[in-house]
């Protein structure tokens, strides 16, 4: 942006576009990582459980992280640039929703975004294990994000009028983000759909396998810290998204919905996949060889 | 990548200052919805844009560059069309 600024070419498209940014809110690689939650009062209000705060945000923060990790992976293989830089932006997205939802449940809890993310062990992680599904191909990419950012818009619509303001203002900037990732998740399922007999067999096939991870996200939360339990709420509005995106795709909504418990826990008890320890290994491993590191 | 490529289309931007679109760059796209998409993860990553236009590079008739002189030249020297010989009030705006 500096560069620009000071550049007084007018071939230069950037510089007619006028500068007036958010200064101060962007920043390059290898600098700004401060609390992104610097200024804010985090003071939890009275009368809420901070705990289960906490434990909230920190679940709300796992699905984030892995997500935006799984969606990082498709960076150099998706089949064009464009689409490479979009689901790159989507990652940043939820990895910036990541880092304010671990650093709200890390001023309860004692810790910070970095210790959350990088030592804690796979046990402790409590995200959905839809978050943590490997995409085999890009049907189950739009597929799954289709799924993910439909219910978590959802969800966050409802979390912008938490009691505890600052989960409610990290809703209300999420739901922006959310929508576009679901617009654009939305816009890929139609095509393949309602494309060639192969993309559409290969679009449902996708559904097929990720409609199962879809019961979880549903089952009610003790830790919901919204005057109602939003997982509850948001099964209606999901739904209606999902059936009309569906119908304009010629697709058929899986009706075998088994969510696949272990003993009656999932993702949010802390029981994953086999697939998320590869994950953390290659998430944790730099932070952990270097724990004193700093950037 | 002897696989056919989506067609081209270039990007116009409105900055929030700016008063009119002006051309940022091309892209790839199968058609002018997902075009306007990746123009939104393109070029407005860092808040550039409050609007932005699309349209099939095909579609663009551009003057030749053979040309140039024909159609530029001749106007150089007409100094009379330039209305630079009197004020403009405070209170008009965008000249």
């Amino acid at each position: 942006m500096t560069a620009f600024a000071m550049n007084d070419d007018h071939d230069n498209p950037y510089a007619l576009l006028g500068d007036d940014h958010d200064d101060g809110h962007r920043w390059a690689f290898g600098t700004g990582f401060t609390d992104p939650l610097e200024g804010i009062d985090t003071t939890v209000p009275a009368g809420l459980d901070a705990g289960a705060l906490a434990r909230y945000c920190l679940a709300l923060g796992d699905d984030a992280l892995i997500y935006s990790h799984r969606l990082q992976e498709w960076v150099t293989h998706m089949p064009e640039l464009e689409e490479e830089t979009a689901i790159a932006n989507i990652a940043l997205d939820l990895l910036g929703q990541a880092r304010m939802l671990l650093a709200r449940a890390g001023g309860i809890l004692g810790q910070t975004e970095d210790q959350l993310a990088f030592f804690r062990a796979e046990k402790d992680f409590r995200n959905v294990r839809l978050a943590e599904h490997a995409d085999a191909d890009f049907a189950e990419l739009v597929g799954r994000l289709l799924i993910f950012s439909a219910w978590r818009l959802a969800l966050f619509a409802e979390l912008s009028a938490a009691p505890d303001p600052v989960l409610a203002a990290i809703a209300a900037k999420g739901v922006n983000e959310l929508t576009y990732h679901r617009d654009y998740a939305a816009q890929w399922v139609v095509r393949l759909g309602d494309g060639t007999e192969e993309s559409h067999d290969r679009m449902q096939r996708a559904l097929g396998t990720l409609w199962p991870l879809t019961g979880e996200l549903f089952r009610p939360d003790a830790d919901a810290v919204a005057s109602a339990d939003p997982g509850a709420v948001t099964v209606p509005a999901f739904m209606g998204v999902i059936d009309t995106v569906l119908a304009a795709a010629g697709l058929e909504r899986p009706d075998a919905v088994s969510p696949p418990a272990v003993a009656g826990r999932t993702g949010r008890d802390g029981v994953h996949t086999e697939a998320m320890g590869y994950i953390l290994a290659e998430l944790q491993s730099v932070a952990r060889a270097n724990p004193d590191a700093t950037w | 990548m002897t696989e056919p490529q989506w067609p081209l289309y270039e990007v116009f931007l409105r900055g929030k200052r700016g008063l009119n679109h002006v051309h940022v760059g091309s892209l790839h796209a199968a058609d002018p919805e997902m075009a306007l998409r990746h123009a939104r993860d393109l070029y407005t990553r860092r808040n550039e844009g409050v609007s932005i236009w699309v349209v099939r590079a095909s579609d663009i008739t551009a003057s030749s560059p053979d040309e140039k002189d024909p159609f530029f030249k001749p106007s150089g020297d007409k100094v009379y069309r330039h209305p630079t010989f009197y004020e403009i009030p405070d209170d008009v705006p965008h000249m």
